[in-house]
């Protein structure tokens, strides 16, 4: 019924033909009055009939094994179900596209926090109360490491690449810069926490989850309790935030599911913000050493990125650390290592932007040192290290804004009146800009969808979520462009695991590859149509509800006696191998760092992104800001501080993890999308936001930190401590 | 949470007679309902006194202001004799919180409100203040916000408050009712008790007494206040270290210095040798670095809060360069509007 299209080829720019409007448009999200006013339900706010609530316990050793609960106190109270626990709990989420359960540990404890039971009650407060009265015993391990440098680190061959001689190119250099970083540990700090809501329904368990990746989803949750993943109906409309820590199912989801089975009741589970940090994967620390060589022209003859981060045992994912170092810019001898540190705090996976966010830290700052030693510009160094092919793999890049978004940027950030480095004050304020480069790899991830085209509008149908990023906006968008309806025409249903399966959203794939698919369904209906009219594909033009090609005309609603029904599908193909495609652009900012308390503060921030095709303008600014708030924070707030005895997160709640606050971003947030059309990413020519406006910002911020007092901080976040620690060091 | 039982008092008469072993008194309750969801807390009554007539006002009081101990803290920020004569408090109240918090938070909260040190916030944490003799996992873990004044082996905690501090620096007395219904004024540093062994009993109030007021002294006409907080970022944080200051100048010498200092004690910091030797000097560098050296020569810190010195060295030098016209006067002096 539906093949499956694979991207061989550049495909024709069909939505610059179509005469609808829509795609590109700053549309507001359809579903956007529901979230305001409170109407949206999200994966906590289902009442079905009976049921009860649950609260995960903790494990409060860090390593060993739980030998057993006493539950004395805990049964005394009125409403209280019991303690659940076994072999199928989860040690922590999967990992993003696991599509197999995570680690199932038994009675092992890897790690503080680690869930070890499911207290349930009749209601919240009891179950909350019960779970503070349980008494879990346990057979402590002595060996539990936490300190990610007092372990044997692992090679990680995955993340290796070495071409040429980097040090004999550091020591032939006319300048070069061999510096360490470090970059604490984040959390993505969703909104919404962590839920679910699970019941068994005929034969099938139906989870209600706050769940970024329906159609892996199914399958974790499934391998998990047993069952075929046919049986799992995941249900996930509205999610209240992701940012990659929602990849996966996570403890709650497994054990809400295995309580309501043993109590034929649903078990709904919202994780205390402290359970989120203690429980769900945090992006790792990291360590990073970063070398430079140039020639005395500005040119890169050495790259050097080696980075140690921390995962726990069998955990596959590790922070790709020095993904953008890998593409950004050319040189003929490089080193790209990474070590994993096997300790024992909270275990690690995707948090926004893994990689890019930390990596390019090092990578930007250190250009930013390295053009100073030059005597050069920042942005003219990069514009001089713009590689022709990708460096590692040899391939083309497809459209790659690197260069226009550092001139255009350059020109709109008023770059030429930067100041001499720590000469311009305002009183005690020391004023000055920053710029970075920005790089955030683009992927195609098989996606499908069903579009439905009937005399009363469109239906589009597929598993795909909205994190609150606007798929809801822009695939009602796609379809009604293809189409040629107005917006109030179109419909769209999501994140129902039953609907044909999609990428689902991470990876700042989700728009591109869903989108995808859905503009390859519609094209399949506007091919109907063009037969139904009776004229060629090329010729067929939608537009308000009529149709017309070769000369003829028809009213759209004459032509379908009955629905039309089509399946898009989507996987990568021949362009991902022949180009390289990322999103590219540059980050400029302008700081104001207090001289007496090392207090810094972002005054204005501009980022000029390539995105490809922009779907949505207001949908795309918004990811795009949010990335450059993320940036900031990891530039300047946000620290996951972990005691140094146990590993535990410390800072387990938002007055403690210091995300930024309104007075912390500033009112000048200025987004500047290109025009860019990749053609060799997919047919709809886009590409991922989500991250790119992550990447590099940090390291602006950090920049324009140097140029407002010549010191180079290297340790982050910036918090004032470490500004007067600098100062102290000398500028 | 643990079930517990909810009174409204009507009156002070009445909240006295329903307090008993046990019970908690709640206004806004911004504190006590967060460690009550912990259950580091667990009353098993809670007292409403949100309802009782008259502790909700700001009055003339013996030349200065009494403030109710219901008085809202955005109320409080925003009342145009305490903008006029006490501006060092309504700033120190901005630089607190978030404006939902200060709507509900009240005076006598406030005062009262618990450390933030995230061991005794996490049960699972050994903590002499939560549970007395249980030892302080704070000692070796992350110190970044624990107190470096005042601290004694048992407990490191840091009072969180700003508008203390201010009210510190203003010599505030606390207006107290006993359970008798007789009333006693205290001063701050009666009103705190320093941890030594004995963390878990914060303030010299008896189980049923309850804080009635504060009262401002008489503004001194000629002085310069001033209100400076370090934080981690630029708003709903709390202080890395905060200093208020009241400094009255006759010529070129300081006739009266009064400071105190948030983040870096268990309650609003302040040391009297440390005024007594700026009064009667000129002010310079060198004068305000040995009031800085005199304020930190007994600190304790570790790794994790060691850069606090330096920082209240800072903080110190700078307010008092503005407060005694050496320096211009910045954000934060009464001299400037505040932009919080």
């Amino acid at each position: 019924m539906s093949d499956t299209f694979t991207m061989d080829e550049a495909q024709p720019r069909l939505l610059d033909e179509t005469k609808q409007g829509l795609v590109g448009a700053p549309l507001d999200r359809p579903e956007g009055k529901l979230k305001v006013t409170g109407t949206a339900t999200y994966a906590a706010e289902f009442k079905p009939e009976g049921m009860v609530h649950g609260v995960m316990l903790r494990a409060t050793i860090t390593r060993g094994k739980v030998t057993g609960f006493d539950e004395t106190e805990a049964k005394k109270l009125p409403g209280y179900l019991g303690l659940f626990h076994g072999p199928e709990f989860v040690r922590n989420p999967a990992q993003g596209m696991a599509g197999a359960a995570p680690v199932q540990p038994g009675d092992r404890v890897d790690y503080h926090g680690q869930p070890i039971g499911l207290v349930v009650a009749e209601s919240f407060e009891t179950a909350r109360d019960a779970a503070a009265r349980i008494k879990t015993s346990y057979e402590q391990n002595p060996g539990a490491p936490v300190d990610p440098a007092g372990v044997e680190l692992e090679l990680n061959e995955k993340r290796e690449s070495i071409q040429g001689d980097l040090d004999a190119a550091m020591e032939k250099a006319a300048q070069s810069v061999d510096l360490e970083y470090t970059t604490a540990g984040h959390v993505a700090a969703a909104m919404e926490p962590h839920a679910g809501i699970a019941e068994w329904k005929d034969g099938r368990l139906v989870l209600h989850g706050s769940l970024q990746m329906v159609r892996f989803n199914k399958e974790e949750l499934a391998d998990a309790v047993g069952i075929e993943s046919d049986k799992v109906h995941i249900l996930a409309p509205y999610v209240g935030g992701g940012f990659g820590s929602k990849l996966g199912i996570s403890s709650e989801h497994v054990a809400a599911a295995l309580a309501a089975r043993e109590l034929d009741r649903p078990v709904r589970i919202v994780l205390s913000r402290q359970t989120v940090f203690d429980a769900v994967l945090r992006r790792t620390e990291t360590w990073q050493r970063l070398r430079l060589s140039a020639d005395a022209s500005g040119k890169l003859t050495g790259i050097g990125h080696e980075d140690r981060v921390s995962n726990l045992e069998e955990e596959a994912f590790s922070e790709p650390v020095n993904a953008a170092s890998r593409f950004m810019y050319g040189a003929p001898n490089r080193v790209m290592r990474q070590h994993i540190s096997r300790n024992h705090r909270t275990p690690t996976g995707s948090v926004r932007a893994p990689g890019e966010a930390v990596g390019t830290f090092a990578l930007e700052t250190a250009m930013d040192e390295l053009a100073e030693k030059l005597g050069l510009c920042p942005v003219e160094l990069r514009l001089r290290n713009i590689p022709e092919k990708h460096p590692d793999t040899g391939q083309a890049y497809s459209a790659r804004a690197l260069e226009d978004s550092l001139r255009e940027g350059a020109k709109r950030f008023g770059w030429d009146q930067r100041p001499e480095t720590g000469t311009r004050r305002e009183g005690e304020w020391l004023i000055g800009m920053g710029v970075a480069a920005a790089g955030r790899a683009n992927f195609l991830v098989p996606s499908a969808a069903r579009v439905t085209l009937s005399a009363d509008g469109a239906l589009v149908e597929t598993d795909m979520t909205d994190i609150g990023t606007g798929s809801y906006a822009i695939l009602g968008q796609i379809a009604g462009e293809m189409l040629g309806l107005p917006i109030d025409k179109v419909s769209v249903h999501l994140a129902d695991s039953d609907l044909p399966g999609a990428s689902g959203s991470g990876g700042s794939f989700g728009a591109s590859s869903s989108g995808s698919s859905v503009f390859l369904a519609a094209r399949k209906i506007r091919e109907q149509l063009a037969d139904k009219l009776g004229c060629k594909f090329e010729e067929l033009s939608l537009g308000n509800g009529e149709v017309s090609g070769g000369g003829k005309t028809a009213k759209l609603v004459d032509l379908l006696s009955d629905p039309i029904s089509a399946e898009g599908k989507i996987e990568g193909g021949k362009t991902a191998k022949s180009h390289f495609s990322a999103g590219f652009g540059a980050h400029f900012a302008e700081v104001a760092v207090n001289e007496v308390s090392g207090e810094v503060r972002v005054r204005r921030m501009l980022g000029v992104l390539g995105i490809g095709r922009v779907l949505n303008e207001k949908t795309a600014r918004s990811q795009a800001v949010g990335g450059m708030v993320w940036g900031v924070g990891s530039a300047l707030h946000e620290e996951l501080g972990h005691d140094p005895r146990t590993g535990h997160i410390v800072t387990r709640d938002l007055a403690n993890y210091h995300v930024p606050s309104h007075a912390d971003i500033p009112r000048e947030m200025e987004v500047v999308f290109l025009p860019e059309r990749d053609d060799e990413a997919n047919p709809i020519q886009s590409k991922g936001v989500g991250e790119l406006g992550i990447s590099g910002a940090g390291a602006a911020v950090i920049n324009a930190i140097h140029n407002a007092t010549g010191v180079r901080l290297r340790h982050y976040p910036a918090t004032p401590d470490k500004v007067l620690e600098g100062f102290a060091n000398g500028r | 949470m643990r079930p517990f039982d909810y009174l409204r008092a009507n009156a002070l008469d009445d909240a006295a007679s329903k307090a008993g072993d046990g019970a908690q008194f709640i206004a806004g309750g911004t504190n006590l309902l967060d460690l009550m969801k912990l259950q580091v807390m667990t009353p098993e009554t809670v007292i409403d006194i949100n309802n009782i007539d008259g502790l909700d006002k700001i009055e003339p009081h013996e030349g200065g202001l009494k403030i109710g101990a219901l008085v809202r803290n955005a109320d409080l920020a925003a009342d145009p004799q305490v903008r006029r004569a006490y501006p060092v408090l309504s700033r120190a109240l901005l630089a607190g919180a978030s404006g939902q918090i200060r709507n509900k938070a009240t005076t006598g909260g406030n005062l009262l409100q618990r450390t933030r040190c995230p061991y005794f916030y996490d049960p699972a944490m050994a903590c002499n203040k939560r549970d007395p003799g249980a030892g302080c996992a704070a000692k070796g873990g992350v110190s970044r916000m624990l107190a470096i004044l005042g601290t004694s082996a048992a407990c490191s905690a840091a009072h969180p408050s700003d508008m203390a501090v201010a009210m510190r620096a203003l010599d505030a007395q606390v207006e107290i009712r006993g359970t008798d219904g007789a009333t006693r004024t205290v001063a701050m540093d009666e009103l705190y008790q320093l941890p030594g062994e004995t963390p878990e009993i914060e303030t010299s109030l008896k189980p049923g007494e309850i804080i009635t007021a504060v009262i401002l002294p008489a503004p001194q006409p000629n002085a310069t206040q001033s209100y400076r907080k370090i934080r981690d970022r630029a708003s709903y944080a709390f202080a890395l270290v905060s200093v208020a200051a009241v400094v009255e100048m006759e010529g070129e010498t300081i006739k009266q210095a009064s400071l105190a200092f948030g983040g870096i004690g268990p309650r609003p910091w302040a040391d009297a040798q440390v005024n007594a030797m700026l009064e009667g000097e000129t002010p310079s560098e060198e004068l305000f670095g040995k009031a800085a050296d005199t304020l930190l020569a007994e600190a304790v810190t570790d790794e994790g809060n060691d850069f606090k010195r330096e920082m209240t060295r800072r903080a110190l030098v700078a307010v008092m360069r503005e407060a005694t016209g050496m320096a211009p006067a910045s954000t934060g002096t009464d001299k400037v509007e505040a932009l919080a």
